[in-house]
C-alpha cells in the first residue's frame, strides 16, 4: 500500500485548519499501514495471520444481476473450501468476506474500497457485467488490489491489478465465425445484439472478421435495448434476409423473450436455417429460456457442463453435492471456480501473499485440474483457453461438436480489429 | 431497399409486419389495462404494477409444475387454469395492499409513487428468496408454442393470435363491467365526485379496494399470458413498467378508449420504424414522438369531459 505523501505546494496552498486536521489523519495512515505481523509472506499489512488469510467475494447477489452472478459466488465458494480442505494456501485456511455489489455500479467501487482498505484482503474474487469492472477498476489500481475477473467480455483492457478468468473477445469469437464458415459453409452473417458496449464491441471484432478474414458478407447488424421484450420485427427481418448464420450477443430478460418467439414464428432451429450461433447463452441462461425452446442452436464458448474429460466430471459432481442437484453450471461460473485455484497457485509460487510478488509471479501459472482443461495465465493477464462450440439439447445441456485444437492465445487489443 | 426481393417476397413480409405490430399492440392493451383502471381512474401510481404481472407469471409456473407432477394427463389445458388463478391471488395480494398501505394515501398521490416503489423493491426480493434469483422456466404446452403456415413465407405464431385474443376478451369484459355493472358505475361514481358518491349511500371504501384489486387482478392474468413471449425471474417485472406508464400517460390516464388508442399508436409507429431502422432507434423515435404529442396535448390522446 502506497503512503499518503503531501506535495508542500498543495500544502502551502491550504488553509491553517486544513493542515491541523490533514496532520493527524496522515498520522493515523500511516500508523495502521505498519505491518501489523512482521511476517516473510506478507510485507505489506494484508489480513494474514499465522492460520488464517483473508480474501473477498465481490458479486451482486441482489438486484437484477443477481440471476447471473449467483452461479459465480457459488464456485468461488465451493473452490475455496477444497482449497481449504486440502490445506490451505501456504499453510493458511482462506476466510471469505462477502459483500453484495447490489447490481449498482457505484456499489462495486465502495465495497471493493472497504474490502482493500478495511479488511485489507489478499484477493477479491468479484464482478461480473463490464459496467461494475470499470467502476471497481480505479479502486484496485490506486490501493494495489487484485481481482480475479470471471466473465467473458469485450477485452480492450489490461490492468495489473486483474486477472481475467474468462475469454476475452476475439477467443471467444474468430473460433465461432471460422467454424461456421468452414464446417457449414456459411457465407452470409446477421449480427444482433443488445445494446451495449459488449454486444458493440463483440459485432466489430465479428464484422471485421467476417469481412476481411473470411471474405464473407453481413446482410444486418441490430441493436436492441436492454430489457426489450418484442422481437417480432427482428424476425421478420432475418426471414427477409435469408442469412446463413445470426451471430446472437442477446443478454439477459431479453434472450428468453426472442428464442421463445423465434420459436412461435415457426423457426426451426434444429434445420440450420438459418443457424444460430450465440455468445450469451449458458446453460445457466437456458434454465430460464427453457431448452425446448433453444434446441438446435449453437454456442461458442470455452466451457459447457458436458465436458467429458475427468477433471469436469469431478468438479460438476463436486458443485452438484454442494448446491443442490437441479443447478447447472455455465460458462463463467466455471471460470470464477478457477480464480482462487489460479490465485493459490501464484501465492505459491511467490512464496508470498504481497500483491506485487502474486503479480510478478501471476504470468506463466498453468492449471491442468481446471474443469475446462488446461489453461495457462498470460503476460497480459488473460487466459490461454481453447474454444468449444456446444449444439443446445432438450435438456438445456449443450453438446460439444467442435473443441479448437491449440490453446487460444488471449489478444485483448486485437490489431486490426478496432 | 426493397430493390433485391420479389413482389410475393414483399407481400409477404409487410403482411407479417402488420401481424407483429397487432401482436405488441395487444401486449401493450393487456399490460396497461390494469394500470389504467389503478392510475387512470384512482389516481394511484402504482410503480409495483410490474411486480404484480410477475406474481401472475410465478403463479402459472406453479401450476405447470403441479399439472406436469400431478395431472400429465391434461397437461395442455392448464394455462386457463393458471390465469384464473393468477388473477385471484394477484387480486387477493392487491386488496390486501390497498388495505395496509394504500387506502392511507389517498390524498397524497406523489407519495403513493414512492410506497408501490419500495413495495416493488419488496415484492423483487420476496420473489428472490422465495423463487431463487435466477429466471424459472415455465413450460408451455405445444399447443401454444406452434405456429400456423398461411404461405411459405407468412407463419402466424399461435401464441400471439392467443395474446390478441386474451385482450380482446378482456378489454370489452372491462369495459362494459365500467359502463354497466354496479361496481363499474360505482367506481366512476366514486371517481368523478367522491363525498357526493358517499352521500348516496356507496361504500366508498370497499369500492376503492374492490378497483385497486381489480387492476391487479389483470396485471396478474397479463403476467400469466406473457409467460409465453418473455422472462420470469424476480424483476422481469420492471422490463414492463416503463412502456405499461407510457401507453397509459400517453392515452389519457382517465381513458379507456384511450389507452387502447395509444396502444395502437405506440405499436403501430414502434413496430413500423423497428422493420426499417435499428431496434434502438426505433425506440428512440418512438420516445421522441410520444414527449412530442404531450408537449402538444399534456392532458394525453383522450380526455373525460367532467365538470369540477
Amino acid at each position: 500500500m502506497r503512503l499518503p505523501t503531501f506535495e508542500n505546494t498543495a500544502l502551502a496552498r491550504r488553509g491553517f485548519l486544513k493542515n491541523l486536521l490533514a496532520i493527524p489523519a496522515a498520522l493515523m495512515l500511516a500508523h495502521t499501514s505498519v505491518p501489523a505481523l512482521a511476517d516473510e509472506v506478507n510485507s505489506t499489512g494484508l489480513a494474514v495471520t499465522d492460520d488464517t488469510v483473508k480474501v473477498g467475494i465481490l458479486h451482486s447477489v441482489t438486484g437484477t444481476m443477481a440471476i447471473s452472478e449467483t452461479g459465480s459466488v457459488q464456485a468461488e465458494k465451493l473452490a475455496i473450501e477444497q482449497i481449504n480442505a486440502m490445506g490451505g494456501v501456504l499453510g493458511r485456511k482462506i476466510e471469505y468476506i462477502q459483500e453484495d455489489g447490489a447490481s449498482d455500479w457505484p456499489t462495486f467501487a465502495e465495497k471493493s474500497k472497504k474490502l482493500l482498505v478495511q479488511d485489507k484482503v489478499a484477493a477479491v474474487f468479484g464482478c461480473w457485467t463490464s459496467a461494475s469492472r470499470k467502476a471497481a477498476l480505479p479502486v484496485f489500481e490506486q490501493y494495489n488490489g487484485m481481482l480475479y475477473y470471471p466473465t467473458f467480455y469485450e477485452g480492450l483492457e489490461q490492468s495489473p491489478n486483474v486477472i481475467y478468468t474468462g475469454q476475452e473477445a476475439t477467443q471467444q469469437i474468430l473460433e465461432g465465425l471460422d467454424w461456421a464458415a468452414r464446417e457449414k459453409g456459411a457465407k452470409k452473417f446477421y449480427l444482433l445484439g443488445s445494446d451495449y458496449i459488449w454486444p458493440r464491441t463483440s459485432n466489430k471484432i465479428a464484422r471485421k472478421h467476417i469481412e476481411n478474414v473470411l471474405g464473407s458478407k453481413v446482410v444486418g447488424e441490430e441493436y436492441y435495448p436492454l430489457g426489450h421484450t418484442q422481437f417480432n420485427s427482428v424476425i421478420n427481418k432475418i426471414k427477409l434476409k435469408k442469412p446463413d448464420v445470426v451471430f446472437i450477443s442477446v443478454v439477459g430478460g431479453s434472450n428468453v423473450a426472442f428464442y421463445k418467439q423465434l420459436k412461435a414464428a415457426g423457426i426451426d432451429m434444429g434445420k440450420e436455417k438459418p443457424l444460430f450461433l450465440t455468445i450469451s447463452v449458458t446453460e445457466d441462461e437456458i434454465l430460464g429460456i427453457g431448452g425446448e425452446n433453444i434446441e438446435g442452436i449453437y454456442a461458442s464458448m470455452k466451457y459447457f457442463q458436458s465436458l467429458p474429460n475427468e477433471n469436469n466430471q469431478a468438479f460438476v459432481k463436486a458443485f452438484k453435492e454442494r448446491w443442490g442437484d437441479d443447478i447447472v453450471i455455465g460458462d463463467v461460473t466455471q471460470a470464477a471456480y478457477l480464480g482462487p485455484w489460479l490465485w493459490k497457485a501464484a501465492v505459491e509460487k511467490a512464496g508470498s501473499f504481497d500483491i506485487d510478488k502474486v503479480r510478478e509471479a501471476s504470468p506463466g501459472i498453468e492449471l491442468t485440474t481446471a474443469p475446462e482443461g488446461y489453461v495457462r495465465v498470460h503476460k497480459n493477464h488473460h487466459l490461454w483457453s481453447k474454444t468449444r462450440i456446444g449444439l443446445a439439447e432438450p435438456d438445456g445441456q449443450y453438446k460439444v461438436v467442435y473443441e479448437s485444437d491449440e490453446l487460444i492465445e488471449p489478444d485483448p487489443f486485437p490489431e486490426g480489429y478496432q | 431497399m426493397f430493390a433485391e426481393y420479389s413482389a410475393s417476397e414483399l407481400t409477404s413480409i409487410f403482411a407479417m409486419q402488420g401481424f407483429a405490430g397487432l401482436i405488441l399492440f395487444s401486449v401493450f392493451v393487456l399490460m396497461a389495462l390494469g394500470l389504467a383502471i389503478i392510475f387512470g381512474q384512482m389516481g394511484v401510481i402504482n410503480m409495483a404494477h410490474g411486480e404484480f404481472m410477475i406474481l401472475g407469471a410465478y403463479v402459472t409456473y406453479i401450476i405447470s409444475n403441479l399439472f406436469a407432477d400431478y395431472l400429465p394427463s391434461i397437461y395442455g389445458s392448464y394455462f386457463f387454469l393458471a390465469m384464473i388463478v393468477a388473477f385471484f391471488v394477484t387480486a387477493a395480494l392487491g386488496a390486501f395492499v390497498e388495505w395496509a398501505m394504500i387506502r392511507h394515501l389517498y390524498h397524497r398521490p406523489l407519495d403513493t409513487l414512492l410506497a408501490t416503489w419500495g413495495l416493488s423493491l419488496i415484492l423483487q426480493q420476496l420473489y428472490r428468496t422465495v423463487f431463487g434469483a435466477r429466471e424459472v422456466g415455465v413450460t408451455l404446452p405445444d399447443w401454444l408454442m406452434g405456429s400456423y403456415p398461411v404461405t411459405d413465407m407468412v407463419e402466424v405464431p399461435v401464441n400471439g393470435l392467443f395474446v390478441m385474443g386474451l385482450t380482446i376478451v378482456i378489454t370489452v369484459g372491462v369495459a362494459l363491467m365500467m359502463q354497466k355493472s354496479r361496481l363499474g358505475k360505482q367506481t366512476r361514481a366514486v371517481v368523478q365526485n367522491r363525498p357526493m358518491a358517499a352521500a348516496v349511500g356507496i361504500n366508498t371504501e370497499k369500492v376503492d379496494r374492490m378497483t385497486f384489486a381489480l387492476g391487479c387482478g389483470i396485471a396478474g392474468i397479463a403476467g400469466s399470458a406473457f409467460t409465453m413471449i418473455g422472462s420470469t425471474g424476480p424483476t422481469s417485472g420492471q422490463l414492463y413498467i416503463v412502456d405499461t406508464f407510457l401507453v397509459v400517460v400517453f392515452g389519457g390516464a382517465s381513458s379507456l378508449l384511450g389507452t387502447v388508442a395509444s396502444a395502437f399508436t405506440i405499436s403501430q409507429a414502434q413496430s413500423t420504424m423497428e422493420f426499417f431502422l435499428s431496434g434502438s432507434m426505433a425506440k428512440v423515435l418512438t420516445l421522441l414522438f410520444v414527449v412530442g404529442i404531450l408537449m402538444l396535448r399534456p392532458q394525453g390522446l383522450f380526455t373525460l369531459k367532467v365538470r369540477h
